[in-house]
């Protein structure tokens, strides 16, 4: 079994595809509770979450002897990462049909990436 | 009950105990609720309660207890009133009872001076950038209006107030925390809020519309020294300041800038120089030297000297040593080299400046200095230059008045003699 990162992208600025009204929200909000009841019943789902605006970020870094903090985002760039999922599937088709099913249930592009490795690193 | 008699005296007064009492009762209030956003709204209501209040009754012997007391009360009911805000105040009811609206004759302790303290190191922290940890300062602490922290920082209000709503979303989103730092992060972070407050004191020597941000600067260093006694380099600040502002009445003549050697000395304050050379020698004496008190020590050698000529030299080019041994920076080394040019004369000033010139050379007052080491070893075009390329990089309207002045003089020596000036 491998593990997969699935993860959306939101650009600044911008909203595509999100809910606009009460309605929109409590049907996105079913989708989604159904994807990730799916994802549980077939043992897929391992962690998720939805982010904090780039705005919220601190990175550090050493800067010649020193660690500094900076305030904002790694990259300066209007997209940046808004949720993810990591998700357990046997290969790239399987955790792309899950991919799939996060594009329909949250209306927001998913990008795939296998884990080239997991859990702590053994010596 | 202190009466003050007077309406336009009084509203003044009152004007001034909020911007005094701003900062704890919104320390306070955001310990109470464990939100920036709630505390102030709460704050602002109870100015306006305390406005029409105190105006006919007076101020009472504590304001910033029954400023804090009346905010806690606003907030409890706004927080009443609204779903979330029931959900919220079940969770606080056990720190935020509600006592009765203060009368003429209540009392209590009131804010407590380690909120104020907690809010300074929340509005510092390094992962805020700096004109935000700048605009919350003095926003929240200060107690400046949006407007004031806006002007002051030559931009527009609609700008200031989203740099601010950007600064709390942070704060919250991102949970820094709100709480003195534990020792071993105190020496980082204490740096962090002294360079905060001395650059809102130095930004108030930019320019005629900024004068007020200095004694913002000094009032909250003067707070930070209180609720940190301890902290030599806090106190450093504080004398840093007072001995920097003790001449500013001698620093500016007709819009230009004055040069140490010409200022009229009679035109120093005098009881800032006293208080800033108190601070210092306590600081001399508890031996824990740090960069602000080092540089304090150096104003306080330029202070003590009745003329320019009477000026400790070498005493300053050491304490410079030791401070470029703490903060080996280039600006640091330009100082030094100034320093040194006093006693050694321009060719080594002159010297050391091209030493350190690659990395200032976007700095006018490298470039003024060697204009200056030009001008007195009689090189009258490259000392021209240099004061050209100063003025071209000068950030301030008193800076290019000086520099102007010193390319005026430079071209009506030019019409006499090429051997410089001995000055």
């Amino acid at each position: 079994m491998s593990q997969y990162l699935l993860s959306t992208y939101t650009v600044e600025g911008e909203v595509p595809g999100a809910p606009a009204s009460p309605e929109e929200m409590q049907a996105f909000m079913e989708q989604v509770m159904a994807l990730e009841a799916e994802m549980d019943a077939s043992g897929t789902f391992v962690f998720g979450g939805a982010l904090h605006g780039p705005d919220a970020a601190t990175v550090v870094r050493r800067s010649d002897d020193e660690l500094v903090m900076t305030d904002g985002p790694f990259a300066e760039s209007k997209e940046h990462i808004g949720g993810f999922y990591i998700i357990n599937a046997g290969d790239l088709d399987e955790a792309l049909a899950w991919a799939r099913k996060a594009v329909d249930a949250t209306n927001h592009p998913i990008e795939v990436r296998p884990f080239r490795a997991t859990g702590r690193l053994k010596a | 009950m202190t009466r003050v008699a007077g309406g336009a005296y009084e509203a003044t007064i009152v004007e001034q105990v909020f911007r005094d009492v701003y900062g704890q009762a919104v320390a306070t209030l955001i310990r109470l609720f464990g939100d920036i956003a709630l505390a102030e709204d709460a704050v602002q209501e109870a100015f306006v309660v305390a406005s029409a209040r105190w105006r006919t009754v007076g101020i009472p012997p504590n304001p910033a207890g029954w400023i804090v007391t009346t905010a806690r009360n606003r907030a409890i009911d706004d927080l009443r009133r609204s779903a979330r805000g029931r959900e919220v105040y079940r969770q606080l009811a056990a720190v935020a009872s509600p006592s009765p609206d203060p009368g003429d004759d209540w009392e209590e302790d009131g804010p407590v001076s380690d909120d104020q303290l907690r809010l300074i190191f929340t509005c510092c922290h390094p992962a805020l950038r700096s004109e935000h940890q700048v605009a919350l300062t003095l926003r929240l602490l200060g107690g400046l209006s949006v407007d004031e922290v806006a002007r002051s920082f030559l931009v527009n209000e609609p700008a200031m107030v989203k740099r601010l709503v950007r600064a709390k979303y942070k704060i919250k989103a991102a949970k820094i925390p709100y709480r003195v730092p534990a020792d071993a992060d105190l020496p980082e972070r204490l740096r962090s809020v002294l360079s905060v407050l001395y650059l809102i004191y130095n930004t108030g020597l930019d320019g005629p519309e900024r004068t007020s941000l200095r004694s913002d600067a000094i009032r909250l260093a003067r707070a930070l020294v209180g609720l940190m006694p301890d902290e030599p380099e806090a106190a450093g600040l504080l004398a840093l300041m007072l001995l920097s502002e003790s001449r500013v009445p001698a620093r500016i003549a007709d819009g230009a800038l004055v040069l140490l050697r010409d200022q009229d000395r009679t035109k120093w304050d005098r009881t800032m120089i006293d208080e800033g050379h108190a601070i210092v020698r306590a600081c001399v004496r508890g031996n824990q030297p740090g960069p602000f008190q080092l540089q304090a020590a150096i104003q306080a050698v330029h202070c003590a000297a009745t003329s320019f000529d009477a000026t400790d030299w070498p005493q300053i080019v050491t304490l410079y040593d030791h401070l470029l041994s703490l903060m080996p920076t280039p600006v640091v080394a330009l100082n030094r080299a100034i320093a040194m040019g006093e006693t050694e004369g321009p060719g080594t000033l002159l010297a050391a400046l091209d030493a350190i010139a690659p990395d200032l050379d976007n700095y006018h007052l490298m470039h003024a200095a060697r204009g200056s080491a030009l001008r007195r070893l009689g090189r009258r075009e490259a000392a021209m230059a240099a004061y050209i390329r100063a003025a071209d990089l000068a950030a301030t309207e008193t800076d290019r008045r000086f520099l102007a002045q010193q390319i005026e003089e430079l071209s009506e020596d030019g019409a006499l003699t090429d051997t410089g000036r001995a000055d």
